[in-house]
């Protein structure tokens, strides 16, 4: 029963981010309001983590082989890739190498500077 | 005879993607990625036995009904390493941030010099983000979503591949930069990678797959509505 009462708490998040995403007029996913209504239950203690864990982790482990269909389904898509297969390619590799520089370098120089902040303090 | 199948597509699925996981595991082979072992070894079966795509969709789009919740699920590791997120809060939510706007922002240019269309340049948006989010972002905003999949998973598998490399070449040297660059460049698959590196890396990449994906749903409808094509 454990994993059903799980499963209930998590279908009824995912159904008010689906309510959530048909009244607010923001070009949203309902599954990303869901995420923040779960995670402010988590917060406020509403739900306790130990209340949806079991199922959730099962529910992340097997969420890659929810996207084979849409892998598949690519299949059905071919006209568009082909005709952009050039800027496909270019833009999935290098912007991959631009954002992860541009991420690390701006990280290590805010660490730094907290870590500077810190020491400062003492 | 398979036209009225409500198993096939389903079964065939989880099939393609255990074999993927199997693959993986004798092969060692960290980027080899079993979601794309399981789509590349399902198109070939379909293309070589002439089995419509519809006939595979029949069973297999069931599989989607569990896409909102497993990706609500999010919100549980987000909630595990929220205590990082709040000693940090500038240094991770500043570099993500940039990670982002860099990522949409070189799109955005490189779409413009390709002349792509609409529906093409929105695929291609959410393109370093989780797979659970971007799908999302490309069907709300009018993309492809099945391209959006396509990058996505091309973009992780690249991503773990280059990051050592990359991080060794611009100097990033901290293990929560190292985490951070390749969880918000490449989310999920980028994230197998740093796991391997250290604990810290892989707790910044997994923090950074989500996070990445909220500010990308925040921000891209703006590069959306100024798309000039």
């Amino acid at each position: 029963m454990q994993y059903l009462t799980q499963l209930f708490r998590i279908l009824l998040i995912s159904f008010l981010g689906e309510m959530l995403a048909r009244v607010i007029p923001f070009p949203m996913p309902a599954s990303v309001y869901g995420i923040v209504l779960m995670l402010i239950c988590l917060k406020t203690g509403i739900i306790k983590l130990h209340q949806v864990e079991k199922t959730a982790d099962f529910l992340l482990e097997i969420m890659p082989v929810l996207f084979v269909p849409a892998g598949v389904g690519l299949l059905t898509v071919t006209d568009a890739l082909f005709s952009n297969l050039l800027p496909f390619l270019v833009i999935t590799l290098a912007t991959t190498v631009f954002v992860m520089a541009v991420t690390g370098t701006v990280a290590q120089l805010l660490l730094s500077r907290s870590r500077k902040g810190d020491s400062d303090a003492q | 005879m398979l036209n009225e199948s409500l198993f096939f597509g389903f079964a065939a699925s989880l099939g393609a993607y255990l074999l993927g996981i199997q693959i993986k595991k004798r092969t060692g082979i960290s980027w080899l990625n079993p979601l794309l072992t399981s789509v590349v070894l399902l198109i070939a079966v379909l293309v070589l036995f002439r089995i419509p795509f519809a006939d595979y969709s029949a069973g297999a789009g069931y599989l989607s009904y569990f896409l909102t919740p497993a990706t609500v699920c999010l919100a549980i590791p987000l909630y595990r390493q929220f205590s990082l997120l709040k000693k940090y809060p500038l240094a991770i939510l500043g570099s993500i941030t940039a990670g982002v706007l860099a990522s949409m922002g070189s799109i955005f240019l490189l779409c413009v010099l390709f002349g792509s269309d609409m529906p093409f340049f929105i695929s291609m948006l959410p393109k370093s983000i989780t797979t659970a989010i971007g799908m999302g972002i490309a069907e709300e905003l009018g993309g492809i979503p099945e391209i959006s999949v396509a990058s996505i998973v091309l973009t992780g598998i690249f991503g773990n591949i280059i990051g050592v490399g990359v991080c060794k070449l611009f100097k990033i040297k901290e293990p929560m930069a190292v985490g951070l660059a390749l969880g918000t460049a490449s989310h999920a698959i980028g994230t197998a990678k740093a796991l391997e590196l250290g604990e810290v890396e892989s707790a910044m990449s997994s923090l950074s797959i989500t996070v990445a994906g909220l500010i990308t749903v925040l921000l891209s409808s703006l590069f959306v509505s100024g798309y000039p094509l």
